[in-house]
């Protein structure tokens, strides 16, 4: 499970996840009690692994303490952060309050093209709360959401975690909704560019053995198979967002004409057990073709119903990431571009409240 | 005991400690002892769950070979195949990270 506490954040990235029209839900964040009572159910229904995320959760000046309930419960816990706020006071609260693992996100090596890229001067920040983490004796994933921007930056990635003593690296290649897919033409990287990626990280591999986990996750452009997102719709993952809609993955607000139920007004067992969102696309009942005939189905659960909604209009629709989607040249062409693209790119559209209003429509891809 | 300890990972006189990077803990829901670490959770089974609840870096892993024969020991079974077995199974802990020798 993970709980997004607030969609507010200090950082302006133009790949963010969290939804275009963020600002709408500022003033509807759940209570320290609201979510002290999401805590309880979730761990009544069985839920172990737990993450505090956002917008930037350090903004929540209860972490702490949602924190300690959290512990208390049994929850293993993680902060997912920027690191921008995370001082060595509040590192101690936190761990004292039983936090046990740390992600944090880095876009680059280089401090100037990192803060270009969030938008915000936070590169020396981020390296000293990094210092001060490690130093407490957390272990630690570094995050690095990649793009046509970053992906050059891999190798001096691995080295800086290498220095830092970091124990987990995730190279994500981005997903592509919300403000990532917005900036899609311009964030998209080449094929010959994953490729360069992907070499470095074999042979690092091989160099550092057991010292540092490296994941390097493809995005689900580039090879014709839809990913197998959240392990199926309702299958084992529920993200809370800011106002207490429960949803599916991070990204279902994306999916126009859902409703998704709220903690604060339904029991969180019959949300995620009974609630007609939770089981829309539970199972592969729902399936159309080629999904339904397909041998497949039980190992992709027809990829990503929110990927599926945005770019063709239809949630129950085969993702079309699938090679055996009739839309699959959507993706195919906008991976033709990345590769075609020469000289200045469009500007991108930095996550900012209010640049983008509630209708989207006349924005999609 | 069965197993060359010259070049084994674990000697009888190490004090394996569980990796600090995973929580171990017993679930009361799931009836078993669990290792969460920050990407998974891993259920043990019985006799896993036992062998790791030894080890806490305060016993040798002769002292935790002694322990786990009393708590696994039945009259059909050979304790040489129990010191065998705990013996694979913490070359697969270490292997798999899970464990470390405290220094």
């Amino acid at each position: 499970m993970v709980l997004e506490l607030t969609y507010r954040c200090p950082l302006k990235c133009p790949w963010c996840n969290n939804p275009l029209n963020y600002g709408d839900f500022s003033k509807e964040e759940l209570t320290t009690d609201e979510w002290k009572h999401v805590l309880r159910e979730a761990r009544r229904i069985g839920s172990l692994q737990l993450g505090f995320s956002g917008g930037e959760p350090l903004l929540r000046p209860d972490l702490e303490e949602l924190m300690a309930e959290a512990d208390g419960l049994g929850f293993y816990t993680n902060l997912i952060t920027s690191g921008v706020g995370l001082t060595r006071k509040r590192l101690e609260a936190l761990k004292k309050a039983g936090l046990k693992q740390i992600q944090i996100s880095l876009q680059h090596s280089d401090p100037v093209i990192n803060n270009a890229m969030v938008g915000v001067d936070s590169f020396e920040e981020k390296m000293e709360a990094i210092r001060h983490i490690k130093e407490l004796g957390f272990p630690v994933v570094m995050n690095v959401p990649m793009s046509r921007f970053n992906i050059d930056t891999a190798g001096d990635m691995i080295d800086l975690c290498e220095k830092s003593g970091i124990e987990f690296l995730e190279l994500v290649n981005l997903q592509y909704y919300n403000w990532a897919l917005l900036n899609r033409a311009e964030l998209l990287p080449s094929r010959e560019q994953l490729e360069e990626a992907e070499e470095k990280v074999i042979k690092a591999r091989e160099r550092l053995g057991n010292a540092m986990t490296i994941y390097f996750v493809v995005p689900d452009y580039f090879d014709g198979r839809p990913k197998a997102c959240m392990n199926g719709w309702g299958a084992i993952h529920m993200t809370i967002a800011p106002d207490g809609a429960v949803l599916p993955c991070q990204e279902a607000r994306v999916i126009e004409g859902m409703e998704f139920p709220k903690v604060t007004e339904h029991d969180l067992g019959w949300i995620w057990h009974e609630s007609p969102t939770f089981m829309k696309f539970r199972g592969n009942e729902w399936m159309k073709e080629p999904c339904q005939s397909c041998d497949e189905k039980e190992k992709d659960f027809g990829g990503c119903r929110c990927q599926s909604f945005v770019l063709t209009g239809d949630a129950a629709n085969t993702d079309p990431a699938c090679s055996k989607s009739e839309h699959f040249k959507i993706i195919e062409s906008s991976v033709e571009n990345a590769r075609n693209r020469i000289g200045p790119g469009l500007p991108l559209v930095m996550r900012s409240r209010g640049s983008i209003g509630s209708d989207l429509k006349a924005l999609r891809p | 005991m069965n197993v060359n300890v010259d070049n084994a990972p674990i000697k009888l006189s190490d004090r394996p400690v569980i990796n600090p990077l995973y929580l171990f803990r017993w679930e009361e829901q799931e009836k078993a002892f669990l290792l969460l670490y920050p990407e998974g959770i891993i259920k043990l089974n019985d006799s896993a769950g036992q062998i790791l609840n030894l080890c806490g870096g305060e016993k040798t892993l002769e002292e935790i070979l002694i322990e786990l024969k009393q708590i696994f020991s039945t009259e059909d079974i050979d304790s040489e195949d129990i010191d065998e077995d705990i013996y694979k199974f913490m070359e697969v802990a270490i292997a798999k990270g899970w464990v470390r020798i405290k220094a």
